[in-house]
C-alpha cells in the first residue's frame, strides 16, 4: 500500500482553509484530485474547469491553470482547450445538476467524440449550493427541497445513472464510479482518479470517475449518518462498481 | 492584396478567418451560413487546423471559450436562432475578456421565422444580447471586399481589446457571389505571445479564467474595468463612411446589405432630381453617433430616412445622434422581403415634402 | 394559347443611365435545370473580362424540384446592390419564372423563354423587348443531355445581347465545374455554342 501524503506535501494542493460545509466529499475529492495530479507530476500542464455549484471554487484550492464556464458546460469547454492544447491534461470537475441535468448534452457528446480529457463526476444527489434541491441523481422516495414528498418518478422520473448511461459509447475508454464514504473507499477513488488521468495521459480516450459523495447540510444528516446512507442507500441506486477501462501499453 | 477571386460571402468568411491566423473553428449546421462549417470541414485538416461540428450552438460558444482561452484565434459562426442560444456562453466570453470571433448571418425572426435574409438581430448584436453589463465590437460589412476585410480586422480587434467581436452580416451576404481579393496572410508566429491564456501553470502562478465575484466591490471594479475598455472603443475604433452626405436634401442611414440598395436608391434618385447622402456605420458598437450629429450638422439635409431589413431597430441609435436636430424617418422591411429601391424613394419623396 | 399578366409599368423602368451602365440579368427555373449554375458562369467570365459583378441566389429547402432563380449585376462602374428589381435580361426556363420576372423587366431587355417547358404565349411584353423563343431542352437533347438546355439559353442570351465574349464564357467552365469532368465541360461548350448560333440565326 502507498504512502499516505499530508495536505502540506501535495504541492498542487493550496495552503487555504476550506469553505466546504463539514462532512461535505468534495474537500476529499479535491485532495485526491491534486494528489493524482502531483504523482503524476503534470501540474505544470494541467488545466482545470471548474463547474456551477458548490466546486466553482475549485480554483481556490488547486494550484492549476482554471477556467470557470457557464453551468453543464464543462465538457465542451474542455473539447476547446484540449483541441487547441492537445499535449496538455484537461479536466473538468463536475457536480449532478452540472453534469447530468443542463449538462448532459454536453457530457454525452464529449464523451462520445472520445474527447481525450478527464472528468470527475461529483453525485451528492442534491442541488447543494441553491440549497437542497432535486437533483436528477436525486433517489426515488428522497426528500428535498423541491421534492418535500419524496422523489415521485410520476411526476419527477428517475434517478439518472450516469455511468450506465456513458458506458455503450465506444469513446469511452474508462468509467467507475466510486465513493468517498471510507477510507477503503477513499483510496479505491484515489486510485480510480490516478487512473483516469493516466488513460487521458495514454491518449486513450474520454475517461469519467463517478464519485459518491455525502451532503450533510442539504440531506438534514449528521456527517456519520451520511456515509451510512452513502453505503446502505445511495450505493443501491448506483452501484460501485468498474464500467469499462481499456488497456493501457 | 492577391488576385480577383470569384466566392461566395460564407466561403469569404471562412478562408478570410484561416489567412487571418484562425485555426480552430467550432459550429453547428445552420441556414443560411451552412458553407462555411462545410468549408471548414474541408480546409481545417489540410492545414492542420480544428473543425468540429459541436451538438448544438450551445457547445460550440463554450467550445470557443475554451480555445480562446487557450490563446488562439478560433471562430464560430451561426444565423439568428443559433446566436440566441450562444448569448449565454457570449456574456461569459464578455465577462472573462476572452477573444474571439462570432458571425451571425443574419435571418428573419423572431423564433424559428424564416431562413431569408434580414437584419433584425440588431438589438441583440448592440446591446449586449445576454445578460450583464458589456458589449462586443460589432462590425456591419456591405460589400464581399470588405467582408473579407472586417474578418482581418475582427480578430486583430478580439486580441488587441480581449473582446468578443461579432461580424453582423445577413443572409445576402452569406450567399451572395462577388470577386474579392485577400489581404495577405497572417503569420500566426509573429502575434503577440497571449500571457493570460490558460497553458498550463509552468514557472509562472496559476491563472484563472472567471468572471464571478462573490464581493459586490469586486464585481463593480471588473464591471467599471470593462467600461474603461469600451470607453476605449468608444474612442479608437469608430468606423463609418459618408457619401454626399454635405450636399444632399436628405440622408440615408443604412448599413450592410441595406446600405447596398441605398446606395443605388442615391443613384437612381439622382437621375430623377432628388439629392440623397448616405451614412453608413461600419462599426455597429460603437456605433458612431457624434459623426452622424457632425455629417447633419455640417450638411444641408433637411431630414433622414434610416432604411433598414427589419422594422426599426438601427433608428434608435440614429435618432441618439441627431437628438431631434431633423426629423428621421423609416423605411424597412423584415422577414426576408427585399428592400425595394422606388420605395425607398417614395419614403425620401414623402419625407422631403413634409419638411420642405 | 395566350394570356395576361399584369404589368406596372408605372413606377418601374425609370432606371435610365444607370440601367444603360449596368446589366441585370434573372435566370429562373425548377430547381435542378442549373440556373444557379449558369448566373455562376456569367459572373466567372464578367470577372474575367474585368467587370464589377455580383450574383445572388434565391436559397433555401425548395432549391431541387421547386422554383430556382439567380439574380446577376454586371457593370463597369462599382455595383451598389447585388439585389434586382427590374432586370433587363431574363432567362425563363419554366413557366412560374415568366410569369414571375417579365412583368418586373425594364424597357428595352433581352428575354429568352424556354419554349420546351413553356407552351404558352404572353399576350403583351415589356416594351421594346427583345424576346427569344428557343426549345433549349430539346435541343440539349439532341446533344445528349437535356441537363444541357441552360447552356442553350445562356448561349442564346449572349447571342442576342454580347455583354460578354462567348469564348470568355467557355473557358469559365472549367473554373465554375471544378471536379465534373472533361466530357460534361465539352458537352457545356456545344450546348453554348449552338444556342448562340441558333439566337444569331434568327437575328
Amino acid at each position: 500500500m502507498e504512502e499516505i501524503k499530508k495536505d502540506k506535501e501535495i504541492k498542487t494542493l493550496e495552503d487555504v482553509v476550506t469553505h466546504y460545509c463539514p462532512g461535505c466529499g468534495h474537500g476529499i475529492v479535491h485532495r485526491l484530485v491534486a494528489d493524482a495530479i502531483d504523482r503524476l507530476e503534470i501540474r505544470e500542464k494541467t488545466i482545470g474547469i471548474a463547474p456551477i455549484g458548490c466546486s466553482v471554487l475549485i480554483y481556490n484550492y488547486l494550484n492549476v491553470d482554471f477556467q470557470e464556464v457557464p453551468h453543464g458546460r464543462a465538457p465542451a469547454a474542455a473539447t476547446g482547450i484540449k483541441r487547441a492544447q492537445p499535449d496538455k491534461v484537461v479536466f473538468t470537475y463536475q457536480g449532478d445538476g452540472d453534469l447530468a441535468s443542463i449538462g448532459t448534452a454536453e457530457i454525452v457528446h464529449a464523451a462520445n467524440r472520445g474527447e481525450n480529457i478527464t472528468v470527475i463526476f461529483i453525485n451528492n444527489a442534491v442541488y447543494g449550493m441553491t440549497g437542497g434541491q432535486m437533483a436528477p441523481t436525486t433517489l426515488l422516495k428522497q426528500k428535498t427541497t423541491t421534492s418535500p414528498y419524496g422523489r415521485n418518478a410520476n411526476i419527477a422520473g428517475f434517478p439518472l445513472r450516469v455511468c450506465e448511461l456513458l458506458s455503450s459509447l465506444d469513446g469511452v475508454a474508462y468509467l467507475e464510479r466510486v465513493s468517498v464514504s471510507s477510507p477503503k473507499n477513499v483510496m479505491k477513488a484515489k486510485r480510480a482518479i490516478r487512473h483516469a488521468f493516466e488513460v487521458q495521459l495514454a491518449k486513450k480516450g474520454f475517461s469519467l470517475v463517478e464519485v459518491l459523495s455525502q451532503c450533510p447540510m442539504n440531506w438534514r444528516m449528521g456527517s456519520i449518518d451520511s456515509v451510512r446512507w452513502v453505503d446502505e442507500v445511495m450505493s443501491k441506486t448506483f452501484p460501485l462498481k468498474k464500467f469499462k477501462d481499456v488497456e493501457i501499453s | 492584396m492577391g488576385k480577383k477571386l470569384l466566392f461566395k460571402g460564407n466561403e469569404a468568411i471562412a478562408e478570410a478567418a484561416i489567412r487571418a491566423g484562425c485555426r480552430y473553428y467550432f459550429g453547428y449546421p445552420i441556414t443560411p451560413q451552412n458553407e462555411i462549417p462545410e468549408y471548414m470541414s474541408r480546409r481545417m485538416p489540410e492545414i492542420g487546423g480544428v473543425f468540429i461540428q459541436a451538438e448544438s450552438e450551445i457547445a460550440a460558444i463554450n467550445m470557443v471559450f475554451g480555445a480562446g482561452g487557450s490563446g488562439v484565434r478560433v471562430m464560430t459562426t451561426t444565423s439568428s436562432p443559433g446566436i440566441s442560444l450562444m448569448q449565454e456562453g457570449i456574456s461569459y466570453l464578455a465577462g472573462v475578456e476572452i477573444p474571439c470571433v462570432i458571425v451571425n448571418v443574419m435571418r428573419g425572426g423572431p423564433g424559428l421565422g424564416g431562413i431569408l435574409p434580414a437584419q433584425s438581430d440588431y438589438f441583440q448584436a448592440t446591446k449586449g444580447g445576454g445578460h450583464g453589463d458589456y458589449y462586443c465590437i460589432v462590425l456591419g460589412p456591405s460589400t464581399l471586399q470588405e467582408l473579407v476585410e472586417v474578418v482581418f480586422l475582427a480578430f486583430d480587434l478580439a486580441d488587441n481589446y480581449r473582446n468578443p467581436v461579432i461580424i453582423l452580416a445577413d443572409g445576402v451576404i452569406g450567399q451572395m457571389m462577388e470577386p474579392i481579393e485577400f489581404p495577405p496572410e497572417v503569420d500566426i508566429s509573429k502575434l503577440p505571445p497571449k500571457k493570460w491564456a490558460t497553458t498550463g501553470a509552468k514557472g509562472r502562478k496559476k491563472i484563472i479564467l472567471k468572471s464571478l465575484f462573490l464581493d459586490p466591490e469586486k464585481l463593480e471594479n471588473h464591471n467599471l474595468h470593462l467600461q474603461k475598455k469600451y470607453k476605449r472603443m468608444q474612442e479608437k475604433e469608430i468606423r463609418w463612411e459618408e457619401i454626399n452626405t454635405k450636399d444632399c436634401d436628405l440622408l440615408l442611414v443604412a448599413y450592410g446589405t441595406a446600405a447596398r440598395v441605398s446606395k443605388k436608391a442615391v443613384a437612381v434618385a439622382k437621375e430623377r432630381g432628388i439629392s440623397l447622402g448616405i451614412f453608413r456605420p461600419l462599426t455597429l458598437y460603437p456605433f458612431p453617433y457624434n459623426q452622424l450629429k457632425k455629417a447633419v450638422e455640417n450638411g444641408r439635409a433637411k431630414g433622414i430616412l434610416v432604411v433598414e431589413m427589419s422594422l426599426g431597430q438601427m433608428i434608435e441609435d440614429v435618432k441618439l445622434s441627431v437628438e431631434g436636430i431633423v426629423p428621421v424617418g423609416f423605411y424597412g422591411r423584415t422577414g426576408g422581403v427585399m428592400l425595394v429601391v422606388d420605395e425607398i424613394i417614395g419614403k425620401a419623396e414623402n419625407i422631403l415634402k413634409e419638411v420642405m | 394559347m395566350t394570356w395576361d399578366i399584369k404589368f406596372d409599368f408605372e413606377t418601374k423602368f425609370k432606371e435610365g443611365e444607370i440601367g444603360k451602365m449596368m446589366h441585370e440579368a434573372i435566370f429562373a427555373g425548377f430547381g435542378g435545370q442549373g440556373v444557379l449554375l449558369i448566373g455562376q458562369l456569367l459572373s466567372y467570365a464578367a470577372m474575367k473580362e474585368g467587370k464589377n459583378v455580383t450574383w445572388m441566389p434565391s436559397y433555401g429547402p425548395e432549391i431541387r424540384g421547386g422554383t430556382a432563380n439567380c439574380s446577376v449585376v454586371i457593370s463597369d462602374e462599382e455595383i451598389a446592390s447585388p439585389i434586382v428589381d427590374n432586370p433587363n435580361l431574363v432567362i425563363s426556363m419554366n413557366l412560374p419564372s415568366l410569369e414571375k420576372f417579365v412583368p418586373r423587366m425594364r424597357k428595352g431587355g433581352t428575354l429568352i423563354i424556354n419554349t420546351s417547358l413553356v407552351d404558352k404565349d404572353l399576350k403583351k411584353y415589356p416594351e421594346g423587348a427583345d424576346v427569344f423563343k428557343i426549345a433549349a431542352t430539346d435541343k440539349a437533347t439532341e446533344l445528349g443531355n437535356k441537363m444541357a438546355a441552360n447552356m442553350v439559353a445562356l448561349g442564346a442570351l449572349i447571342g442576342r445581347n454580347e455583354i460578354i465574349n462567348l469564348k470568355t464564357l467557355k473557358d469559365s467552365l472549367k473554373d465554375v465545374l471544378k471536379g465534373k469532368g472533361e466530357a460534361i465541360i465539352k458537352l457545356d461548350k456545344k450546348a453554348l455554342q449552338l444556342g448562340y448560333d441558333l439566337a444569331k440565326e434568327k437575328a
